[in-house]
């Protein structure tokens, strides 16, 4: 067995084994790497949730000044909160308190990338979902409430993890949340507000 | 009888006829009879065997859970309660079910402590260790998979909050986040795909981890209260000098160890399933509700130390590092760890003092964890976080200097 062994090798041309060696891994791990993709593929959205992601309307005449109504749209709680004029009067005086004020660091179509962060001032449409860590965050609009603090301005208060947020879905300083409450696309069709589409695409 | 098992292979019969097919008494006589262990273990020793059993009773009681369970989000709760209720004795085999994954966790983390006690996983046994943090990662995932399935609201917002913490990762995270999913939320898609993993791909995984840890484990034998290597000192027969045939002897002992944990596990199992709300968690008995969170969302006591640690960060994307690097930190110990002795019983005060702090801390973060994020809790639990973070990145340092003790050449009888 040695002198076969040692014959042969002196007849084996190491360079030219060393390079079939690793085309042949090379070419197997391609293989493999292509038969992966409808297995990691198989992982996204299917098209029955893509299609059950549609937009969602909601009619907003019969949501009362001051109230918040939530609709349901791809499985996310969205806030659809009819802010009155104190309200909104209420949001932007003082951005000392925010993490981040002009919504550079959060996630918002461009059209809602202003201190009342809506379309429509009356109008706050947010996920309720934390941006901390996906609970959801419960209304407190009364100002200045007892378990809040006296400088409470109104907003939301996440129970899970304490992150505040004010009545624009903005961040406070002292929250674990770093960025505001995302702002879904959303467009107004006279009084219905369609979510998950933005202004500019057509009528439904 | 064990002794002439050699010899048995060279007699007729079936047994010959077997052993020529099959090296049955070969690898009796290599890994049971002839392996031979350091004859000074004690209880710390009980809990990887233990920690095999707990493994194979949750295959046996998970087997029979999934004839009944039906994966889905409109029909995952209930079949649960059907098992519960309606099943002849599911409810036993499912509070075995439920209490072998605490349980599991119980064994594994005492058998972790026992390698930081005497040095188990200095060298040669890195690997040893490396794998066993392996099978503590994958055990991990599956008890996180496990405990989503029953499809309760704490096992909703749960994985909401775990699949979230992918999220922070930056660029990739959101997009992964609805890869993992499957859908715009935690959904059917993803109780199917988390079933799946639970009952098929990490169960295999452990198994293969298992074994390897086992041959790892071979390689080097057994490590011992006093960190002295046996096959350091060998017989005139080749065999250690302070070794004991692992079977009968540790076979036996281990029986023991059965016997006193399988007492513990049935009254658990009989008489506190729940624990307290501890093994199985009081929002978990309401269905998942995508509109509603449980007041305080708190995971199952063993991922509490972590939890506490993500919790005490004010920071978002740091606190989710900080929490995977505290329970991949592990992974550096043999490493990081420089002191020339193994055990304890040799090490000096600084040492000591170290895994003391080390181990108030995790137990205070475990309790933290439990409790709401509020006020001193908080302050608390960055308190204990730099205790538990401190016990590692100082340890290149503090064991370096510590003043250890000379370790003798052999195990003495008294040991």
């Amino acid at each position: 067995m040695t002198d076969i062994a040692a014959t042969a090798d002196q007849e084996i041309d190491h360079s030219r084994r060393r390079f079939l060696t690793a085309a042949t891994v090379g070419t197997g791990a391609v293989g493999v790497g292509f038969a992966l993709v409808p297995f990691i593929k198989s992982w996204k959205p299917s098209e029955r949730a893509r299609a059950l992601g549609a937009p969602a309307e909601v009619d907003v005449t019969k949501i009362e000044p001051g109230q918040m109504v939530i609709v349901s749209w791809r499985k996310q709680a969205i806030y659809v909160v009819h802010r009155t004029p104190e309200m909104v009067a209420a949001i932007g005086p003082d951005e000392s308190m925010l993490k981040d004020p002009a919504s550079d660091a959060s996630i918002q179509p461009e059209y809602a990338k202003n201190t009342l962060r809506s379309a429509k001032p009356e109008f706050l449409v947010i996920v309720g979902i934390c941006t901390h860590l996906g609970c959801l965050p419960k209304q407190h609009f009364e100002r200045g409430e007892a378990a809040l603090g006296a400088d409470w301005p109104g907003g939301f208060f996440c129970p899970c993890h304490g992150s505040k947020f004010d009545l624009a879905g903005r961040v406070m300083s002292g929250s674990p949340a770093s960025t505001n409450l995302v702002v879904p696309p959303h467009a107004f069709r006279g009084d219905t507000l369609v979510i998950g589409v933005d202004p500019q695409e057509g009528v439904a | 009888m064990a002794n002439d098992t050699t010899a048995a292979a060279g007699k007729g019969g079936f047994r010959a006829w077997l052993n020529k097919r099959l090296p049955v008494d070969e690898f009796m006589q290599s890994q049971l009879v002839g392996y031979y262990a350091p004859k000074n273990f004690n209880v710390w020793y009980f809990f990887g065997s233990l920690a095999l059993l707990v493994f194979v009773m949750q295959i046996f009681t998970g087997i029979f859970l999934t004839m009944h369970f039906k994966p889905g989000e409109l029909t995952a709760f209930d079949s649960v309660e059907y098992i519960m209720r309606e099943v002849e004795w599911g409810w036993m085999i499912r509070y075995m079910h439920s209490t072998g994954a605490s349980m599991f966790f119980i064994v594994v983390y005492l058998h972790m402590y026992r390698a930081l006690l005497y040095g188990s996983y200095k060298a040669p046994r890195e690997l040893l260790w490396l794998i066993g943090m392996c099978i503590y990662l994958a055990l991990m995932a599956e008890a996180f998979f496990g405990y989503v399935l029953p499809w309760g609201n704490m096992s909703y917002w749960g994985a909401q909050v775990i699949v979230n913490l992918f999220g922070t990762i930056p660029a990739i995270g959101p997009g992964l986040v609805e890869w993992i999913r499957g859908d715009y939320g935690i959904a059917d898609a993803t109780l199917g795909r988390f079933f799946a993993l639970h009952v098929i791909a990490l169960p295999f995984a452990l198994a293969l981890l298992i074994v390897l840890h086992l041959v790892a484990l071979r390689q080097n034998g057994s490590n011992n209260p006093e960190g002295i290597e046996i096959k350091a000192k060998l017989g005139p027969d080749g065999k250690p000098l302070d070794g004991i045939p692992f079977h009968p002897y540790y076979t036996l002992k281990d029986l023991v160890g059965v016997g006193l944990f399988l007492i513990a596990f049935a009254i658990v199992v009989f008489f506190v399933p729940t624990f307290g709300g501890l093994f199985l968690e009081r929002p978990n008995f309401e269905p998942a509700n995508a509109l509603s969170t449980p007041t305080h969302i708190a995971p199952v006591w063993y991922f509490t130390p972590f939890y506490a640690i993500l919790r005490a960060v004010p920071d978002q994307q740091l606190g989710a590092l900080l929490m995977g690097l505290s329970v991949v930190v592990f992974l550096f110990l043999p490493w990081l760890d420089r002191s020339p002795v193994k055990a304890i019983r040799y090490r000096g005060w600084i040492w000591k003092l170290a895994l003391a702090v080390f181990t108030v801390s995790f137990l205070a973060l475990m309790v933290l964890g439990l409790l709401p994020a509020e006020g001193t809790y908080v302050t608390l639990a960055r308190i204990f976080s730099v205790g538990y973070f401190g016990f590692f990145v100082l340890m290149p340092i503090y064991t370096r200097i510590d003043p250890v003790k000379p370790v003798p050449e052999r195990i003495s009888n008294h040991a």
